[in-house]
Order: C-alpha cells, then structure tokens, then sequence
C-alpha cells in the first residue's frame, strides 16, 4: 500500500529547513504559503523523494482558491498532498513547480485555463481546452455559462 | 544567388485517421526532420468536470463512461471507489470481484483497440485490428449480457454493481477466457517479430525512465520504460492483494517495448479473470446507500490502475447532494506530456508511431 505521510510530520521538517513557509497541516496534507510552493516542492523533491507529481488541481471556495498537489514517491512508496491558499480573486497566480516536475506541464495549463489561475514561471502559459479569446474560466463557482462565443465571469 | 530554405509547418488532424480521435498535432519540418512540435487540444472538450458539479453524484455515473470511452468499466469503478471513500460505503465481496473481472476484461478490451491502432498507424492497414476487433467484440458482448450496453456501460454503483450477472455470463466468460491465449498467441506469431515491425518500432521514440517518472506518466507507457509500478501491486486497492500476477516491463522504452508491454499485460489480464472466476463468492451485489445521498463534508481522491495509466477521481464535497468539485486525474492527458520531446528529431512517419504507442483516448484527454 502507498504509505499517507503524516502532514504534521512533513510539516515539522519543511519547517526546519524552510521557516515560515507552513502555515499548517492534518492528517494528510501540508498547508504552505504561496510565494514559498516552488521552495517547499524543492525541498520535498531533493530531500524527501518525492519524485512523482500525481496531480495538480484547484478547487474555488468563492473568498480564496486552493491549488492542491497531490505527491508521491515511487521509490519510497509514500504520499502527501501539498496545499496553498490564493487570495486574490482579480489576478490569483502562485509560482510554477514546472522545472522541477515536467509533468505539471499541462496540468498548470489546465488549471489556468478552466480555473484562472495563472502559474509564474510556467514556460507557455496560455489556454489548453479552450480557445484564445474565450473569457472568463468555467470552473469558477461565479462563471455564467449562457453567453454565445465564450461564457462571462462575473 | 543564394539558396534559401526555411520549415515548413503542417497541420495533422483534428480530422486524420492517424490522431485516434480529434487531436491536432502542429508539427514544423526542416525538410524531412520535425523540428518543432505543438499538440492542440480542446476539439472534445465537454466541460465534463463543470458539469459534474451541477449534477448529484449518482447522475455523474454516466458521463464517467465517456471519459474515455474504451475503458468505460474502469472509469465507472475509479468513481464509485472516489465516492465510497467519500462517504465510508462498504462493498459486498461479490461485487467487489465482479468490478474486477469486469475492469480487467475492459483492459483487454482496451488493449485490444490500442495494439491494433498501433499497426494500423504503423502501415498494417486494418488487418491486425480487425483481428483484434474479432475478440474485442466478444468482451462487448459479455459486457452487453451483464448491462444491457456495448460502449457506455454505467454498471457500477456506490456499495457494488447495478445488478448480478445473469445465469449466460460464466458459460460465455469461461468459453472466451479459455481461448484468449491463443488468440494473444496468434497477433505475436503474425506481428511480434515480424521484420518490418522491428524496423519501425525497434528504438522509435525512446523514453528514459527518470524522464518518465519526471513527467508523470503512467500506465504501459511507463512500464514500457522499465519503470516497475502498477497500483494494483503498489496500491493494492479492491481485491487485487488476492490474485498472482505480475507487472510486465520494457528495457529501453521505446515504440515496440510498449507495444509489448500491453501484449504481456493482456496475458496477465486473463491470468486475474480466471483466478477471480474460481473465487468467485455467491452473495449480495450491493450495499444499501442512503437516500437523498449526500455525503459527509470533506475530499477523496482514489487512484486506480486503468488500462491508460493512473485514473484517480477527486472529489470534494460540501454535504451536499453534488459534489462541489469534481477533478479528474486523465492518465491520456498526462501522458502526452512527453510527446513532444519524443518525436523532435524523427520523420512524420514516425511521429505517428510514437503517438499511436502512447495510446491515448480523446474523450479523456479533453473531457
């Protein structure tokens, strides 16, 4: 079985190495500062093994969006999930962890896409599913859908 | 005067037979040699997971089965599982050994489709797949006597399966899982070292193993690269700690290492439906859930293996009777992640190989 590490756990050596970047955890997941993400995931790249990115995601709460990485290592068979709060809603963006894993690659872009969420650092930031022009990003909990050409964020 | 050249850009696809769906490859030649290489998305994107967050969890079942559209069974399966850990639902033994049979059956299937594709791509124009169609439609034809359905399955269910199989189903599975050896044997008598296959595929498009766990990719195209993970062994999750099998690899990753990577895993495939057919408990199919059913506040997210690779639901719910987000991890979408670094440098006509070894589903892919 692939061993869930416990966030407190993971959280207490982040924080040895990288202070004030954690700003909470449970029983699965590390909750960190988004400035400090590309720190931290080298952090848990380098030291801890965890050389498989599983999956990137957000999830939109109306007054912040969580961006969720989900972590694995193969060679050690264990996970964490690694997340962050974005607080601002007109322009959200946190750094992008493409140059440590390829393949945030599309996923980054995906979120970008259908979330908003704009990844500093990511190579070709730009739509994947959608077309350029499209407005606004259809997993937002405020997208209206019925507008012809493209849906409109409100 | 002075001779000048300059690349050439041409479009592949969103129509071609070649792009296994609508998928647009913009590829730039320096004479014969791609260059540069951009694949396009979005041509089936149905917004899949926005419409999951305005429909109850059980309505979301059906359009599970057109993520991807080969493997249906699977998809149905990594669902329910998301939503049974969700909301702690148990599933019956009976139930749990029917998924299985069924998920592993869908992975032939799948295969099946994946490996003829393959050689169609590769020169061998239909002949090689319409073989492998031969024993695809009679897993169709199982799947259709269990739900009624032959592409779009919606069998399983939260705590088990729609219904039990009917009294045909063992006759018929033992009948095909009996034969299916020997028809494995035939496509690698015919193809598995025939000459002009190991001229095109033989060090095609090579991935290396780092680089492939650096791209997170999953499924045969990672074991392809020698890459021993399956979570099935790894993450033994339903009643696969139950069944001896094995994790078929490549050496070097490359067209034809993966080819033969699905081929073995079809063997394997048969081994865990056979062991799972004697096992086979008498019993319930299916646990009583809660109606409205809403699950408790909170998030899951539930890998399993697909026949493309990793497929894991995410789901986070509010408490109420939709889920307020539901995330999809596309094992096909992810894949292709590597794509473009593995067709820079070789001709068009090998692109098209290296694609087609990756195998992947545009309905997963843009969802």
């Amino acid at each position: 079985m692939i061993k869930t590490l416990a966030g407190a756990e993971v959280a207490r050596q982040i924080g040895e190495q990288l202070p004030d970047t954690v700003t909470g955890s449970d029983e699965t997941t590390v909750f960190v500062r988004s400035e400090a993400i590309l720190d931290v995931a080298r952090f848990l790249k380098e030291s801890l093994d965890f050389d498989y990115l599983v999956s990137i995601t957000a999830v939109d709460f109306l007054d912040h969006f969580d961006v969720i990485y989900h972590l694995r290592s193969m060679k050690n068979n264990y996970s964490v999930v690694l997340r962050t709060k974005c607080a601002d809603r007109q322009s959200p963006s946190v750094p992008s962890v493409v140059s440590l894993w390829q393949g945030a690659d599309l996923q980054e872009r995906e979120v970008y896409d259908l979330m908003g969420i704009s990844f500093e650092g990511h190579p070709n930031m730009k739509r994947i599913v959608l077309w350029e022009g499209y407005k606004g990003h259809p997993l937002r909990k405020d997208f209206i859908l019925d507008v012809p050409g493209g849906g409109k964020a409100t | 005067m002075t001779l000048e050249t300059e690349p050439v850009v041409l479009n592949m696809g969103p129509q071609h037979p070649s792009t296994h769906g609508v998928f647009r490859m913009r590829v730039t030649f320096d004479g014969e040699v791609i260059v540069d290489f951009e694949p396009v998305f979005g041509y089936l994107h149905r917004g899949i997971e926005k419409l999951g967050e305005h429909k109850t969890y059980l309505q979301n079942m059906p359009y599970t089965d057109r993520l991807d559209y080969l493997a249906s069974m699977s998809n149905n399966m990594a669902y329910a599982m998301a939503v049974e850990k969700l909301a702690g639902i148990e599933v019956p033994e009976r139930a749990e050994y029917l998924r299985v049979i069924m998920a592993e059956l869908m992975r032939l299937s799948s295969h099946l489709v994946g490996v003829g594709a393959l050689f169609n791509d590769m020169g061998a124009f239909m002949t090689p797949f319409i073989y492998m169609y031969r024993e695809r439609e009679k897993i169709l034809d199982l799947f259709d006597m269990v739900c009624g359905q032959r592409l779009t399955y919606n069998y399983m269910r939260f705590g088990g399966v729609s219904q039990d199989i009917p009294e045909e189903f063992m006759p018929t599975l033992k009948r095909f899982i009996d034969e299916m050896p020997g028809y494995i044997d035939e496509y690698d008598q015919l193809l598995a070292e025939n000459e002009i296959v190991l001229a095109r595929s033989k060090g095609v498009g090579i991935l290396p193993a780092d680089k492939a766990i650096n791209a997170s990719v999953s499924g045969p195209v990672l074991r392809g690269s020698g890459v021993k993970w399956d979570l099935r062994k790894n993450n033994p999750y339903s009643i696969y700690d139950r069944f001896d099998f094995e994790i078929p690899t490549g050496k070097v990753g490359d067209v034809y290492d993966r080819y033969r990577v699905r081929v073995e895993e079809m063997r394997q495939s048969v081994r865990i439906v056979r062991q799972a057919m004697e096992q086979l408990p008498e019993g319930e199919v299916r646990t009583r859930v809660p109606t409205p059913f809403k699950p408790p506040p909170g998030e899951a997210y539930v890998p399993i293996e697909a026949p493309k690779g990793e497929l894991g639901f995410y789901l986070v719910s509010d408490g109420s009777a939709k889920p307020y987000r539901f995330k999809i991890r596309a094992p096909s979408f992810i894949n292709l992640t590597v794509l473009r670094d593995l067709v820079l440098g070789w001709k068009l006509a090998d692109a098209i190989i290296i694609f087609g070894s990756i195998d992947i589903c545009m309905g997963e892919v843009d969802r």
